[in-house]
């Protein structure tokens, strides 16, 4: 018998996790983690913990400029390191939303918008009624729309429709770390959208993260894990892990569930066994 | 009450004497480089662009939003 050449195994060292990268809207990102800038202790913590994620995309809100102090500026400190990704975070209307990624698009020169709608002030959840239109708005005008939306295959379908390329359903509602409530329905998402999802909201810890990107979605995005771990420099670097861990799982293709066992080992030749080819 | 307002502008909710003059110029007035990348001004609910902010020219009464990127998710 012919025996076939084994090739050395890579070594460890150059076995480095890289995954793909992602691509919205004809723009390609290296990362496929989306971070926010919000609630880290200081800034340095801030600009640490990011450059540890490996993020490329920032999230940044637009608030009205404080009329009696000066101070630096977010984007003075972000811009050209980062693509700046502005949301419309604390809208309640369309209306409000639309205008906000306008004075966005003036501030800082992009028409990405991460937009947020939201109906109710206690679970953050998005208002889909608000939503839509805004959104359709937002696309006629021009805007690379990626909308904040709930967990609805049926919402996400119609914002891809619309002509969001890119599409950001919540796994639980934001900052309360309660991970993916309902799996099952980032998987439909996952099977009934083409354009690209990036999980918004509720990530508590890196393995939340990994289970995002094993049910299929592209990318994650995340603040308040990160911000307000009790280190998060080294939390920006587990959900980074994470991440590239989930993501190489999925392209990997993972085995089927089964209810009952399948032996590992083989099951000719069991010492001791009379006939190893019925044993069960 | 008209009286009391008509020198009167609105900046960011608050109320604020207006003398005229261009956007532009208003926004300098608040220690703020119109120049500088990273702000941008809504006049009564629209955005008024960049290019647009010395034609452009508030009169009393009207409201100004003038905002800027600040920490966000």
């Amino acid at each position: 018998m012919k025996k076939a050449a084994l090739k050395d195994p890579p070594s460890p060292r150059n076995r480095e996790a890289v995954t793909d990268g992602l691509t919205i809207a004809g723009r390609d990102f290296t990362s496929r983690l989306f971070i926010g800038t919000a609630q880290y202790p200081n800034q340095q913590v801030m600009l640490d913990a990011i450059a540890a994620s490996g993020a490329e995309v920032v999230t940044v809100a637009m608030r009205r400029v404080r009329l009696d102090a000066g101070g630096e500026s977010l984007f003075d400190l972000l811009g050209g390191r980062y693509f700046i990704l502005p949301n419309t975070a604390g809208c309640y209307t369309a209306r409000d939303a639309v205008l906000t990624a306008q004075l966005a698009r003036e501030a800082l020169e992009t028409d990405w918008v991460k937009l947020e709608v939201i109906g109710d002030d206690e679970t953050l959840f998005p208002d889909v009624e608000q939503l839509i239109p805004a959104a359709r708005e937002l696309v006629k005008d021009g805007f690379i729309v990626l909308p904040y939306c709930n967990d609805d295959p049926v919402t996400a379908k119609k914002l891809e429709d619309l002509g969001c390329p890119a599409v950001m359903p919540l796994g639980a509602p934001i900052g309360s770390g309660m991970g993916i409530r309902n799996p099952y329905n980032i998987r439909i998402i996952r099977e009934m959208c083409t354009v690209p999802i990036i999980l918004d909201a509720g990530v508590g810890t890196a393995s939340d993260v990994t289970v995002a990107m094993e049910l299929g979605c592209d990318g994650v995005l995340l603040n308040s894990a990160v911000a307000r771990a009790r280190d998060p420099i080294s939390m920006a670097r587990a959900v980074r892990l994470a991440l590239e861990a989930g993501r190489l799982a999925y392209t990997s293709g993972r085995i089927p569930h089964r209810l009952y066992a399948k032996a590992s080992s083989p099951e000719e030749g069991v010492i001791g066994r009379v006939s190893a080819s019925k044993a069960r | 009450m008209a009286a009391d307002r008509s020198h009167i502008i609105i900046v960011n909710g608050e109320a604020h004497d207006f003398s005229g003059g261009s956007l532009r110029a208003l926004i300098a007035g608040f220690g703020i480089d119109p120049d500088r990348r990273g702000v941008a001004v809504a006049l009564n609910g629209e955005a008024v662009p960049r290019a647009a902010w010395d034609a452009t020219r508030p009169v009393p009464g009207d409201r100004i939003e003038i905002v800027r990127p600040l920490a966000g998710g």
